[in-house]
């Protein structure tokens, strides 16, 4: 049952298109039936409580996993019919940022941004030197270039890892669970730097999270996972007034209702008095 | 003293007192044993002037419903302790509903025997399948990189060369010195006996180039890099980064397993050469000192023990075994996934099948050769 909240806006261009996607694991489904759409130019945040398969979704989007029905287009293109060097091409149009930021821990925090180029181009020395250092001032890391990453906080690997993210200058960039173990200041600073990228070079965002209210704040467009589909989309506020009730217990943290507090298990007086006493 | 009991007409009155806590319960527990209750009929409980926790309560309560069973009557004068009333609540709350999940255990053992040959060996076969994957997936990554220079990552296996190479030297000339000194010095031992003292020079020549030398140097690679591939590449894995590498659009293959691989090809086999080299002159300062034989002598019977094909039968083996162990290695490393002990048991896992695979090959070779006269 799709609790669709914003039956108006209709897909105009779509630069992720999920339609139908089923996939399992071991035979559990993690997806029947998920429909999910990113508008160019648009934050588009996807939330759902832990184990809904937010993580696989993004697999799915990157292509490292194939949908087992359904189609996954990235760019108006399907992931699944492309070839090994299609994939990779369209990877290099899309950035990811990883939940630790998952830095090259050898590489230097310099080396770090300018491995994708380095990798993708043969750009002159100079050339790439100024691109990379323009990347980390954006993300205000430009004194830490010669860092290892090693001294970095967690905040600021993760700024590092946003600088890696946008060094080729992708049209579509990915967070998954960007604020996890942030204080507020990193927090806020990468809440900032979400929509100004946003903002000022038009990069369109998927942003996997389950922090509610940071990312009400940033995005555009909202859909709610659980149970292996989309229960409910639109705007934040939206999301927040829908009566659903699994929409209502994530959107304010209840603890208790269709997602339940008590993994299932035996009686619980039963195994307390069941001793042989 | 948690409590003191005090005989009444029908009766015992028992009075708690001090810090009923968990830490106290044994001796709460013996205090409790001692209270004579025999003849008693009824048991009253002052709980008024004791602090009692969750684990004292129910030791309490469990105390209590035995001294019910053997026929006592309970009760408290004043109120039961807020613990134990927690108790009575929870339990109360949980009254059996009779819906709940069907306790394990009652399956029958053969089905159970059955089911756990079934999965293990639809494990095993997926372990196959990925391990075939694996190879395939090294081999296409390495066909790939073919004459393109660049993506051979010459910095890269350089760095492999020098940490699987440079630095292993120490301890692999001190190994190849002193299993020719162990061999040479067991070989004298007997062939003395037949006052055959010359051929302990073929024992040591033919022995460390042919098996020993390669051998033993594969064995302690296996150790030291095997093990440092699963860990890095693990590690790696853990956090990320080799999913990081995947969406920057870098195959993680020609990256990581790669310049590992060929690093170890290009070390091993010096590695050996130089484990042949001391071997030699281990065998033949032991044959000067113990045999009194003259170094040239060694020499001249060194020359005519080694065919032509003794020395590449060993070295030929380095590069394949430098192959397996990276393999091994790398392979290992690839499937660690979620949680630091899965590192810790596949870095164990990269040493033991790196040795297994290497004596495996060394023993088909041993066979090749000997079809071959050799």
């Amino acid at each position: 049952m799709t609790e669709s909240t914003t039956p108006a806006a209709v897909a105009v261009d779509p630069i992720v298109d999920v339609r139908g996607v089923s996939y399992g694991v071991g035979g559990r489904m993690i997806f029947s039936g998920l429909d999910l759409q990113a508008q160019r130019g648009e934050i588009t945040a996807v939330m759902g409580p832990s184990g809904t398969g937010k993580t696989t979704l993004l697999r799915l989007l990157m292509g490292a996993i194939a949908p087992a029905s359904g189609r996954v287009a990235v760019f108006g293109e399907d992931i699944s019919a492309l070839d090994r060097r299609g994939l990779y091409a369209l990877r290099r149009r899309v950035g990811m940022l990883f939940q630790n930021g998952a830095l090259l821990t050898d590489l230097s925090v310099f080396e770090n941004v300018a491995f994708p180029l380095r990798e993708h181009t043969r750009l002159p020395e100079p050339l790439l030197r100024r691109l990379v250092l323009m990347k980390l001032q954006a993300v205000g890391l430009r004194g830490a270039a010669e860092l290892n990453t090693a001294a970095l906080s967690g905040g600021m690997a993760r700024r590092v890892a946003l600088a890696r993210a946008i060094v080729m200058d992708p049209e579509l960039l990915i967070y998954d669970e960007p604020f996890v173990g942030l204080d507020p200041i990193s927090l806020g600073v990468i809440l900032r730097l979400i929509q100004s990228l946003n903002a000022t070079l038009g990069i369109t965002s998927i942003v996997v999270t389950h922090d509610v209210d940071e990312i009400s704040r940033v995005a555009h467009r909202s859909f709610l996972l659980a149970g292996g589909k989309v229960v409910a989309t639109g705007s934040p506020a939206q999301l927040r007034a829908t009566a659903a009730p699994v929409v209502n217990q994530f959107m304010n943290g209840l603890p208790d209702g269709p997602v339940p507090f008590h993994v299932p298990a035996s009686d619980y007086r039963e195994q307390l008095l069941g001793a042989d006493w | 003293m948690y409590c003191a009991a005090q005989r009444e007409s029908d009766g015992v009155v028992l009075a708690l007192s001090g810090e009923w806590r968990v830490a106290a319960l044994e001796a709460i527990s013996a205090e409790l044993k001692a209270v004579p209750l025999a003849g008693a009929q009824r048991l009253q409980v002052q709980a008024a002037g004791a602090q009692i926790d969750i684990s004292a309560a129910w030791l309490l309560r469990d105390y209590l419903a035995r001294a019910e069973a053997a026929g006592l009557r309970t009760s408290f004068s004043g109120a039961p302790p807020p613990a134990l009333g927690l108790l009575d609540r929870t339990l109360a709350a949980h009254a059996p509903t009779g819906n709940e999940i069907a306790e394990s255990g009652e399956w029958l053992d053969a089905a159970a025997a059955v089911e756990g040959l079934g999965r293990r060996t639809v494990r095993t076969w997926q372990l196959i399948e990925s391990a075939l994957e694996f190879v395939g997936r090294v081999t296409v990554a390495a066909l790939r990189g073919g004459l393109q220079l660049r993506r051979w990552r010459l910095t890269s296996i350089t760095r492999h060369v020098y940490d699987t190479g440079i630095t292993a030297i120490p301890i692999v000339a001190l190994i190849g010195f002193l299993i020719s000194v162990i061999l040479a010095y067991m070989g004298a031992q007997q062939l003395r006996k037949f006052g055959a003292d010359i051929f302990v020079v073929d024992l040591v020549t033919v022995g460390v180039l042919r098996e020993l030398g390669v051998l033993l140097t594969a064995i302690i690679v296996a150790g030291r890099s095997g093990s440092a591939f699963a860990a890095e590449i693990g590690a790696m894995r853990l956090n990320e980064e080799v999913d990081a590498l995947q969406a920057i659009g870098v195959d993680p293959m020609e990256v990581l397993v790669l310049p590992r691989v060929m690093g170890l090809v290009i070390a091993l086999p010096l590695l050996t050469v130089i484990a042949d080299f001391v071997g030699l002159i281990g065998g033949g300062l032991l044959c000067h000192e113990l045999l009194g034989m003259p170094l040239a002598q060694y020499v001249n019977r060194a020359n005519e023990a080694i065919a032509s094909t003794t020395f590449w039968v060993g070295v030929i083996k380095a590069p394949v075994f430098a192959v397996l162990i990276a393999l091994a290695g790398t392979w290992c490393g690839m499937r660690v996934r979620g949680s630091s002990r899965d590192l810790g048991r596949l870095t164990t896992l990269a040493v033991v099948q790196a040795i297994f695979f290497v004596i495996l090959a060394d023993a088909l070779f041993a066979v090749l050769f000997m079809k071959m006269n050799i």
